[in-house]
């Protein structure tokens, strides 16, 4: 609808580290989102009894800030923002190795400032660099993206317009390196080969999202190499 | 020549290591593939190895590590540490060291000048709530809270100097290649300075400012960790700010 | 805020025997991978709710009632009739229920079985309408866990079908924006008829409808939600594990041809 290719990304930008008190933080643009992520951890388990004896406990805190919609929200959790704290945690746990931090907890908290469709998404993908940010170990970065299908063409990464006048809404998160899915949620109507296709699409948006999240660390700690090892070391036994 | 036992064959020419020397890694990036030891920060799965952290990769040898850049406080033993008191039990302190779990130093942990009566006294006199004290972890494994304690050589309650704050990380920064960079550190400012482990340092010198040109330089490090010639650029700092000064 | 589950409380070893007889293709209950445990559905049980179903998925019983009253429409929608879907894990269903306000797996629940009828427009909401913008008719579905041995959301998707289908609404005239009620019934216009269908996986293999042992040792689940025409209406993936993306079109094509045969069980027990 504003002119871009059906499989085109709406424009994105990432930043790592912004906020000063928080372990990990970074910060999302897609479309009109506006997100930010924090992260707390690994921190002393409170209440205590929360903890977990072989692994640390990660919490996630979807939230949506009243004026972040057309409507203005109610600053309490809906059931739908408890929904999503639930499926964003279970899209990124997987890839925390939170059994380096027994009896510990890692806090996750996402806030959207400006909604635009997709912020479950666009907050995996920031929720990503936090927890990078902050240093916790990881097996790697979640990208995420949604997929839809609008005027009966499957297409990438709807617009709220889009998603209110579309006929499904496919979000994903995805891990390429080991090409696995971490949360996949759809509403609407697809054929089968429809859904096929949008999560290919999705799979693949997915992946250069990814290189825009290692591109968002590597901006923020762009080191200056020492000018005499410049050299790969090759070995061959 | 390896003591580890793989499953799978390894060609010739599938024995690479993929990251340079102090690159920039983060999650999930490949490092090398082959028989290489996976140390700190990295993680094996088949036959590669890949970074757990951001951070900056070193081979050394055939171990590839990450040394991160940031991250929590995770005790180790013999760790020298800074804490501070938060409660009192009944047998000893509940300590804050920045780590996610809470220290102890148990009553029987402090020197026995305290005296024979050191269980039955009111543990408030010696530390109360809020007290700084230099620690050494004497216990800590996946099962139990890091325990401490102030028998030894410079342990003990910190009755003055002034305390800095640094990411943890970097405290192998403070102290240089062979303690290079705090012997600097020590002679250009004229104090003494502690490095705990957990990123808090101590630093004791004949009045504030001396002190406080130490601080500054150490959150100089903090802030230029990556680069080189710092040591250096601070001593040159150092020398501008006590200019005028009396290094004593 | 939604936080990592406390751990199974089912021992090593139990979960050792689920896992070993998975990796043979075989179940605990000598069920295949892709079989249902025996399914009974009982429609209109509860009199006064305007409709209700209790369906029994082995062990597992839930029970759905709807009720049908008046309200105000949304503003975004004047023209159309509401539906809300509720969950109740209710206490008695299992040790690990507890009394207080819907924890964030009961409003998953919820929310699962609310999209694959909302989504699949199930309801044909706009005939629902008594007068634009101001009264339309709320159709309350409430779902109630009472025995909990594995595979919730499929039962409960059916139960709400169940008792959508065999709900009883009286007809009624608008007049000036009263509603008067006919001494005739009518069922609620129905259009569709959405199945959810849960697989999970459990040491690398896929199996539909887990029972609670194998619930308990399940890596990751994706429930898909079809309707009459093969067209799926809602996916929901829970768990901490995770999917390839072939073992995901996968599940998806065998959930389709699934649902088909439990759409038949349901709609067979409606006269």
């Amino acid at each position: 609808m504003d002119g871009r290719r059906l499989d085109e990304l709406r424009p994105l930008k990432l930043e790592v580290g912004i906020l000063d008190k928080a372990d990990g933080s970074a910060y999302i643009e897609h479309g009109k989102n506006k997100i930010l992520a924090a992260v707390y951890g690994p921190r002393e388990a409170h209440p205590k009894h929360i903890a977990l004896a072989d692994r640390a406990v990660v919490r996630c805190r979807y939230h949506m800030a009243p004026f972040s919609t057309d409507e203005r929200k109610s600053p309490a959790p809906s059931r739908r923002e408890l929904e999503l704290s639930k499926v964003i945690r279970e899209s990124l746990e997987p890839a925390v190795m939170s059994e380096y931090f027994p009896r510990a907890t890692i806090d996750l908290f996402i806030e959207v400032l400006q909604a635009d469709a997709g912020t479950r998404c666009a907050g995996i993908t920031a929720a990503s660099l936090a927890l990078a940010d902050a240093g916790i170990p990881m097996r790697e970065l979640v990208a995420a993206c949604a997929a839809g299908k609008i005027d009966g063409k499957v297409v990438l990464d709807l617009s709220d317009i889009e998603d209110k006048q579309g006929d499904a809404d496919l979000p994903v998160a995805y891990m390429p390196k080991s090409n696995v899915i971490g949360l996949l949620q759809m509403d609407g109507s697809l054929t089968e080969d429809e859904f096929k296709q949008a999560l290919d699409l999705a799979t693949d948006a997915c992946r250069r999202i990814y290189d825009m999240q290692r591109e968002a660390l590597r901006q923020k700690y762009h080191v200056a190499r020492d000018e005499t090892e410049t050299e790969v070391a090759e070995v061959h036994a | 020549m390896f003591l580890l036992e793989f499953d799978c064959e390894f060609e010739l020419e599938r024995l690479t290591i993929h990251a340079e020397n102090k690159q920039l890694v983060g999650p999930g990036e490949l490092l090398a593939e082959g028989p290489y030891f996976a140390g700190e920060n990295t993680y094996r799965e088949g036959t590669k190895v890949f970074s757990a952290r951001v951070g900056l990769a070193e081979v050394i040898g055939n171990k590839l590590v990450v040394v991160p850049i940031k991250g929590a406080y995770i005790p180790r033993l013999d760790d020298i540490v800074l804490g501070r008191v938060t409660d009192i039990g009944m047998s000893g302190w509940q300590v804050d060291i920045g780590a996610p779990y809470p220290a102890m130093l148990p009553a029987s942990e402090t020197p026995l000048q305290h005296g024979r009566d050191s269980v039955r006294r009111d543990l408030g006199h010696i530390y109360g709530v809020g007290d700084l004290m230099i620690a050494q972890v004497i216990a800590f494994d996946r099962t139990r809270d890091p325990l401490l304690t102030t028998r030894g050589r410079g342990l003990g309650k910190v009755t003055s100097g002034h305390v800095a704050r640094i990411a943890p990380a970097k405290i192998p920064r403070i102290i240089g290649k062979k303690g290079s960079m705090i012997t600097m550190l020590k002679k250009e400012t004229g104090t003494d300075i502690i490095p705990g482990q957990n990123g808090v340092i101590l630093v004791t010198g004949r009045n504030p400012d001396n002190e406080s040109a130490a601080a500054e330089a150490i959150y100089m490090i903090e802030r230029e960790a990556h680069t080189t010639g710092l040591t250096d650029r601070v001593k040159a700092m150092i020398v501008e700010r006590m200019k005028g000064k009396v290094v004593g | 805020m939604s936080a990592t589950h406390q751990l199974s409380p089912v021992a090593k070893l139990e979960q050792k025997a689920v896992h070993d007889l998975i990796v043979k293709g075989k179940r605990l209950d000598e069920r295949g991978p892709l079989d249902y445990r025996s399914i009974t559905i009982m429609m209109g049980t509860v009199e006064k709710a305007n409709g209700s179903a209790y369906v029994y998925l082995g062990k597992t019983k839930v029970l759905a009632g709807v009720k049908i009253q008046t309200g105000t429409p949304f503003e975004d929608t004047p023209n159309e009739g509401i539906l809300t879907v509720n969950a109740e894990f209710v206490p008695m269903a299992s040790p690990t229920f507890e009394a207080g306000p819907p924890d964030e797996d009961s409003i998953e629940l919820a929310r699962v079985v609310d999209r694959g009828i909302r989504e699949s427009k199930a309801i044909d909401l706009k005939k629902l309408c008594v007068q634009p913008g101001k009264k339309v008719f709320v159709v309350f579905v409430d779902l109630y866990i009472l025995d909990h041995d594995g595979n919730l959301i499929d039962a409960a998707g059916m139960a709400a079908l169940g008792a959508l289908i065999s709900a009883k609404m009286r007809e009624f005239d608008v007049k000036d924006g009263e509603v008067t009620y006919k001494d005739k019934t009518m069922p609620l216009p129905i259009l569709d008829y959405p199945v959810p269908i849960t697989s999970v996986k459990i040491d690398g293999s896929i199996v539909l409808d887990p029972c609670l042992e194998e619930e308990q040792v399940t890596s990751c689940r994706l429930t898909v939600t079809t309707g009459k025409d093969d067209r799926i209406c809602a996916m929901q993936k829970g768990g901490l594990g995770v999917f390839t993306p072939d073992e995901i079109k996968k599940i998806v094509s065998t959930a389709i041809s699934k649902s088909r045969d439990l759409r038949q069980r349901v709609l067979s027990k409606v006269n």
